[in-house]
């Protein structure tokens, strides 16, 4: 416990590293999961076909192995990158292919008569999908979007090994030191289970705050 | 371009649809005049729904002409199929009442009316909320202005459904079998709205299994029958001595199951 309490200012630089990253990875993702997610549903084929190969090569792919391409595999074609940018966008190119199969199925949940009526009072499809589409898929997306969050959460512990100082590399560092892994990796699991519980009761609640399309 | 009173509001000419191989409209013809309800009937599959839709452009067209108010929907003046943003305007001229109601499960029954008013007619949200409760009290509906579809019967989400409609101001309104979703003992609530409107002037075009109710609130009855207009007529003329073999049996098996 007192090693426990010891280590805790050695990991605050590292879980700060955690939190920005997973909280750039979710942003970008999530734009760019429902934009990718519209297209899949909406598109024309020449827009959903290249959609579809995208998400289901990267989703195929072990994140870890994502990781050490774009690392390896990027600076190889003469693009350099830092370390951090590369575990960056292999994370954020993970997440977003999540997002968009996430956004798909919200989407396509909803009823074509909702699309019809929609285009029935003269609303254009932009305005069909502010209006109509998007606030009842909203329900439909955010639970298994909030997975997507714990799993980027998680997922993000990966870039340590590409050298970034995030929480799980302060944890192995202050191992390193100590020679006390057990009550170090329980701190850690600790403090990402915290994370990730946070995360799921905030879902929750805006379930619940969301709850007005009824089955 | 519109406003001639003296041609029909709404003209289909030659109207073919095909869903792949199935040809569903071999060749449409039907006039409608401003003012005048005109009753679809035809047993399924005879593409009175597709007619309906392809008029407000639910469904396109491949062949054919529609017009409504002397503007062809489908297409601009150089054959080309019109875009969204044209289309989105020319559909606001028309409105569409629907088996399913499509009700939005989201909005209030006065923001299912109000949605259109706001983002298509421009209205400001006051106008708009008072144009809605209008058209919902007119509809017998002044209690239910707040209330989300899932707490409504289903005679009333379909009223709220012709609120949205009518509230639009449509120059024609489509009726797309809107009873037959309905307990038998709703349906009544939601002809009077529709009998209601035809004495007002509401031109309507409705696709319907209600024998009596084609009957009564419709001034032409259109028969179809294989993708083409087979009868067509005054009601008396189309319910009463009857030549035409496949209508004859199309009645027969209506009344058989007691409508």
């Amino acid at each position: 416990m007192s090693v426990m309490i010891a280590a805790l200012p050695f990991l605050w630089q590292g879980l700060l590293v955690t939190l920005e990253v997973s909280a750039l990875v979710v942003a970008v993702s999530l734009v760019l999961g429902v934009l990718l997610g519209s297209g899949l549903t909406y598109g024309p084929r020449i827009v959903a076909w290249p959609i579809r190969i995208y998400s289901d090569v990267v989703r195929g792919t072990p994140l870890l192995v994502l990781i050490f391409f774009i690392y390896y595999a990027l600076p190889a074609t003469g693009l350099k990158i830092g370390n951090l940018w590369a575990a960056l966008v292999a994370l954020a190119a993970f997440e977003t292919a999540h997002v968009a199969e996430v956004a798909r199925g919200a989407l396509q949940s909803i009823h074509p008569g909702q699309t019809e009526a929609g285009k029935a009072i003269g609303l254009t499809f932009e305005q069909r999908m502010l209006y109509v589409v998007f606030p009842q898929a909203l329900r439909r997306f955010l639970p298994p979007w909030v997975n997507t969050v714990v799993d980027t959460v998680k997922g993000s512990a990966l870039v340590s090994l590409v050298g970034i100082v995030d929480l799980m590399l302060s944890i192995q560092q202050v191992i390193g030191r100590t020679f006390r892994p057990m009550p170090l990796y329980i701190l850690g699991a600790l403090i990402y289970f915290i994370i990730n519980y946070a995360l799921s009761l905030t879902a929750r609640r805006l379930e619940a705050r969301f709850a007005y399309v009824r089955e | 371009m519109s406003g001639n009173s003296a041609a029909p509001l709404v003209q289909v000419r030659g109207l073919s649809k095909s869903f792949g191989t199935n040809q569903v409209l071999k060749g449409v013809d039907l006039d409608v005049r401003r003012g005048e309800v005109v009753a679809i009937i035809g047993s399924s599959g005879s593409g009175k729904t597709t007619l309906l839709r392809c008029i407000n452009l639910l469904e396109r067209y491949d062949s054919g002409s529609v017009q409504v108010d002397g503007v062809e929907v489908g297409y601009r003046a150089d054959k080309h199929p019109r875009g969204e943003h044209e289309l989105a305007r020319i559909r606001a001229g028309t409105g569409m009442v629907f088996q399913l109601f499509n009700l939005f499960p989201h909005l209030t029954a006065a923001e299912n009316v109000m949605l259109g008013l706001r983002k298509v007619r421009r209205m400001g949200k006051r106008q708009a909320r008072e144009l809605a409760e209008h058209w919902l009290s007119r509809v017998g509906l002044s209690e239910k202005f707040a209330s989300l579809p899932i707490e409504l019967s289903g005679g009333q989400q379909q009223r709220v459904g012709i609120a949205r409609a009518v509230a639009m101001n449509p120059k024609v309104l489509l009726l797309d079998e809107i009873t037959s979703a309905l307990d038998p003992e709703l349906v009544g609530e939601v002809l009077t709205v529709v009998h209601q409107l035809a004495r007002e002037g509401m031109t309507m075009i409705l696709v319907t299994h209600e024998m009596t109710f084609a009957r009564d609130v419709a001034a032409r009855v259109v028969f179809m029958d294989g993708g083409r207009v087979a009868v067509e007529g005054t009601p008396r003329e189309v319910f009463g001595t009857q030549t035409h073999e496949r209508l004859r049996s199309f009645l027969a098996r209506i009344e058989l199951k007691g409508v």
